[in-house]
């Protein structure tokens, strides 16, 4: 079966490097899926997972604040974190999550933190449901 | 001449001194190790940033984003970054003295810049100056993650976009070697240095170029600003490790000259108590 080459960098370092037969994830516009041969394309990704399909089976990777960047030979994902889903601290993640409610119900829509705790809980379920392999 | 006990006590606190100097040195050379693996680590994501934003900025032609354009310049942001605590030779003082002879010479009035100021001998410098600082940030780890300082770069990009700044500058130590560190100043934004690599991919945008920026160049700034960071964290920690270094040589080289000195003196008295008891039996006779 035809691969592709898959990175994603980290500011911390790259996190996977390997050549997959699929990637799928969910960029701002929509599920996207790459198979080899898919055209130059840069898409802005969600707080999301990142499925890549192997010999059969499937990886997950947790990702935020990232790009995709499709080239001919090669797919790059730039997140600024990114983590596998058996690397996912899952207490951290909990904490991570009941912190973030927690500042919810403290602060009006409106404010500046409720966003942040918005965005951190999105985080923390991601890494969770990506700890997981349920998405 | 000092009494004998007196050199000694001297010898003992160098020595002390010296044990001080030895740990802190192997401290500082073990943190310079990691410092470097993660500057390293960071390399291919900046690559890939840089390469990613250029394509996209250059090969989309008409783009127009508030941060790849020069406006009229009201007022000046400056970045430092030095360490929160001294011993570590000239490190900071070499970056505090470029960035305040600049500002001394492009501006007249406390008005005309602001200051970010990272690192608490940044802070401290500044503050007491009574100069500008607008952002500061204090006890960055030896080993910053990126969620470390994205408060912080996320803030200085926000308002280099709200116009609190209509240009921003980055001073800080640059690592050459282990030996040897350099003062840079950078221009971050507007984005000026974006030069594509050799050849330009046409992408497709999706959902369009001008979306896709919005978000990549403030990503973009922010790993300039991390980036600089972890060198500047290597640079302090291979500074301070050849000042801890000196310290430590230098303090051998008192304790040998005390040594000598003591035993001068401790011959030199035993030396007097022999003449004293030959004079003393001679008067006898």
């Amino acid at each position: 079966m035809k691969t592709i080459k898959v990175s994603i960098v980290t500011p911390d370092g790259p996190v996977y490097e390997s050549d997959v037969e699929m990637v799928s994830t969910k960029a701002t516009s929509g599920d996207l899926g790459i198979s080899p041969g898919h055209m130059p394309l840069v898409a802005p990704l969600e707080i999301t997972s990142v499925r890549l399909k192997k010999d059969g089976k499937t990886e997950f990777v947790a990702v935020s604040g990232g790009f995709l960047e499709v080239r001919p030979d090669q797919v790059t994902i730039l997140a600024q974190s990114a983590e596998l889903a058996s690397d996912i601290d899952v207490e951290r993640a909990v904490k991570a999550k009941e912190r973030a409610e927690q500042r919810m119900k403290d602060h009006h829509a409106e404010h500046t933190d409720f966003r942040r705790a918005e965005l951190a809980l999105q985080r923390a379920i991601n890494r969770l449901a990506v700890s997981e392999r349920r998405m | 001449m000092a009494s004998l006990r007196e050199i000694k006590t001297r010898i003992n606190s160098t020595k002390k001194t010296s044990q001080i100097t030895k740990a802190m040195e192997m401290t500082s050379a073990a943190k310079w190790n990691r410092a470097v693996v993660n500057a390293k680590a960071f390399v291919p994501y900046m690559n890939k940033i840089q390469e990613v934003t250029a394509s996209i900025a250059i090969g989309s032609g008409g783009v127009n984003h508030p941060m790849l354009t020069h406006r009229p310049v009201k007022k000046t942001g400056y970045i430092v970054m030095t360490s929160d605590s001294g011993l570590a030779g000239a490190f900071n003082s070499n970056v505090l003295r470029r960035v305040s002879q600049t500002i001394k010479e492009r501006h007249k009035s406390n008005d005309e810049f602001a200051i970010i100021a990272i690192g608490r001998v940044a802070r401290d410098f500044f503050a007491k100056r009574e100069m500008n600082v607008i952002l500061e940030t204090i006890g960055i780890p030896a080993q910053p993650n990126f969620a470390d300082i994205q408060d912080i770069t996320r803030a200085t990009v926000g308002m280099f976009a709200d116009g609190t700044f209509d240009e921003l500058y980055i001073y800080y130590s640059h690592y050459l070697s282990a030996i040897s560190q350099e003062v840079l100043e950078k221009k971050l934004l507007p984005l000026s240095d974006l030069t594509a690599s050799d050849k330009l991919i046409s992408y497709t945008f999706e959902p369009s170029a001008e979306e896709i920026l919005e978000v990549l160049l403030p990503q973009y700034a922010e790993s300039l600003i991390y980036g600089a960071l972890l060198d500047s964290k290597a640079s302090e920690h291979a500074a301070r490790m050849t000042a801890m270094r000196n310290a430590t040589d230098n303090a051998k080289e008192l304790i040998n000259h005390y040594t000598l000195v003591f035993n001068r003196a401790r011959q030199a008295a035993i030396t007097q108590e022999i003449t004293e008891i030959v004079g003393g039996a001679a008067a006898l006779e």
